[in-house]
């Protein structure tokens, strides 16, 4: 049986004045899917999370969530839509001026008026799931470490329990054990949720531990997209030099040729 | 570059930042009327701008009534001095230099701090991720700078005034010998409800165009620590000419008559 498919991008261009980022995205993922899309910096791969997560508008094509047209929407319907999304940023976002409890409760405070001792519920059971105790809840961001950072804005992307969960470059800057630790939490989260999920990286350890699908996105374009399995075989010469890490390929390295 | 092409460059940046303000002003004049409303937060703010900033336009306000007692003694007719000065430190002080010099004040003070707290958000992602858990920025963060700003800006003004007038007063009676009941008696007889509502509707319109021009730049602000610097100089620069200039036609408007 065919799983449906959450979000599905088709023909989606984005240009920023002259400069073209997007050259046509097609993209799908299913139901409970974890999709993780790599490329090199500048390759596109923000700016196509952005524009699914509504914070862009692409300049043609089409970004279906949940079988809604999203590229047409007003901001009160999208700030619906984003209601099934949880958003983990690269250096976790968090806002400085509340408590680690008010920022993981953020959504369920703001959305759903829930009462103070009914939020720190909510934020504990959340902090816990990401392994983190209840004495951070007073706490600041600011009183946290890099890793720390990540873990609770993982929490808060969770805390809602969303069906669609994004992660932008989720170990980046982080030591190789807490980079491990947050591949397992997300596999563990995503599991525990049901939930689907799009992550953009370059880091390979954690594509290889996260993802079902893999897409390899090069200059604006998915030059190559399969299972997780496919992607060490595959005859795509931009791909294997990818994942290898090759200086040596088709792949244009400023300052090398 | 041909100096023709620039100027056209220029006028064609000068135009579209005016479109991009006026979208701005649109838009945060529809989330100051249409709930949610923050009040915690209008009040959080209220506090920031009005009271912290109570010092500073204090002292301001003290000096500046008391410069101007001494300028008009020097300056003036010494026969009938006791009624021309208190005549025209109070007429001064709450006509134009208590609002404008307090709004200048609070420009430099709140204007600078709203820049580059929204700058600082907008940097490190904090905006993006309030849209990504269904929470509108200009709501939530724009809404509650302007009304409070708005709201303290009278409040702030008015004492100004009085400790403008009392600024003149300490001068007068204490350096300048005065008689005190009658320098009281010659500021109650010159002062007019139209001179302090006055410039009390001034301050209200210079605390909008404070907390606009804080928002404006800190939410557009890009390119790190250097783009926050920058959009906190902007501000600061464009909430002062705004204010004075907003002064002259204001001034026009309720004096030409």
């Amino acid at each position: 049986m065919t799983k449906k498919n959450l979000i599905e991008l088709s023909g989606v261009y984005k240009s920023f004045g002259k400069k073209e980022v997007l050259k046509g995205i097609d993209l799908s993922i299913e139901e409970g899917q974890s999709v993780v899309v790599i490329g090199g910096s500048g390759s596109g791969k923000s700016v196509m999370m952005k524009t699914i997560l509504g914070l862009l508008k692409p300049d043609t094509g089409s970004i279906k969530v949940n079988g809604i047209e999203t590229t047409e929407l007003n901001e009160a319907h999208q700030h619906e839509v984003n209601k099934l999304f949880g958003m983990l940023f690269q250096n976790g976002a968090l806002f400085d001026s509340l408590t680690i409890w008010e920022n993981v409760a953020f959504a369920a405070i703001q959305n759903n008026k829930c009462s103070e001792e009914e939020a720190r519920h909510i934020a504990r059971e959340a902090l816990e799931r990401v392994g983190l105790g209840p004495d951070l809840l007073d706490m600041t961001p600011a009183a946290l470490s890099g890793g720390m950072h990540k873990r609770v804005g993982l929490a808060r992307a969770i805390a809602n329990r969303p069906k669609i969960l994004f992660f932008d470059e989720p170990t980046t800057g982080l030591d190789p054990i807490m980079t491990d630790v947050i591949n397992h939490l997300i596999r563990e989260c995503v599991q525990d949720l049901g939930a689907s999920t799009l992550t953009i990286t370059h880091d390979m350890s954690s594509v290889r531990a996260i993802a079902d699908k893999v897409a390899f996105l090069y200059l604006g374009k998915i030059i190559w997209q399969g299972a997780l399995e496919d992607m060490q075989d595959s005859d795509n010469a931009y791909l294997t030099q990818f994942v290898n890490g090759d200086v040596e390929g088709p792949i244009f390295v400023e300052g090398t040729q | 570059m041909n100096p023709i092409a620039k100027i056209g460059q220029l006028t064609l940046r000068f135009i579209a930042s005016v479109g991009t303000l006026s979208i701005f002003i649109a838009r945060s004049s529809v989330a100051v009327t249409r709930p949610p409303y923050y009040l915690r937060l209008v009040l959080q703010q209220m506090l920031r701008i009005g009271y912290f900033s109570l010092p500073v336009v204090a002292l301001t306000s003290f000096f500046t009534g008391g410069v101007l007692a001494l300028q008009i003694y020097y300056g003036g007719n010494e026969f009938n001095s006791e009624v021309i000065v208190a005549s025209i430190v109070a007429l001064g002080i709450t006509r134009e230099l208590g609002p404008v010099l307090g709004g200048l004040m609070v420009a430099g003070r709140v204007s600078s701090a709203i820049a580059a707290e929204i700058g600082t958000m907008r940097v490190t992602e904090q905006i993006d991720a309030l849209t990504t858990l269904s929470t509108d920025p200009f709501k939530y963060l724009v809404a509650p700078r302007v009304l409070a700003a708005i709201l303290s800006m009278p409040l702030l003004v008015l004492l100004a005034d009085i400790i403008g007038v009392m600024g003149g007063f300490v001068v007068s009676t204490q350096l300048l010998d005065f008689n005190a009941p009658l320098y009281v008696q010659n500021t109650i007889d010159f002062i007019e409800f139209d001179d302090v509502s006055s410039g009390l509707i001034k301050a209200s319109v210079f605390g909008y165009i404070i907390a606009i021009m804080g928002c404006f730049n800190g939410y557009f602000s890009a390119g790190g620590a250097q783009g926050v610097g920058r959009a906190t100089t902007n501000a600061v620069v464009s909430a002062s000419i705004l204010i004075l200039s907003a002064n002259y036609i204001m001034t026009s408007l309720f004096f030409s008559s």
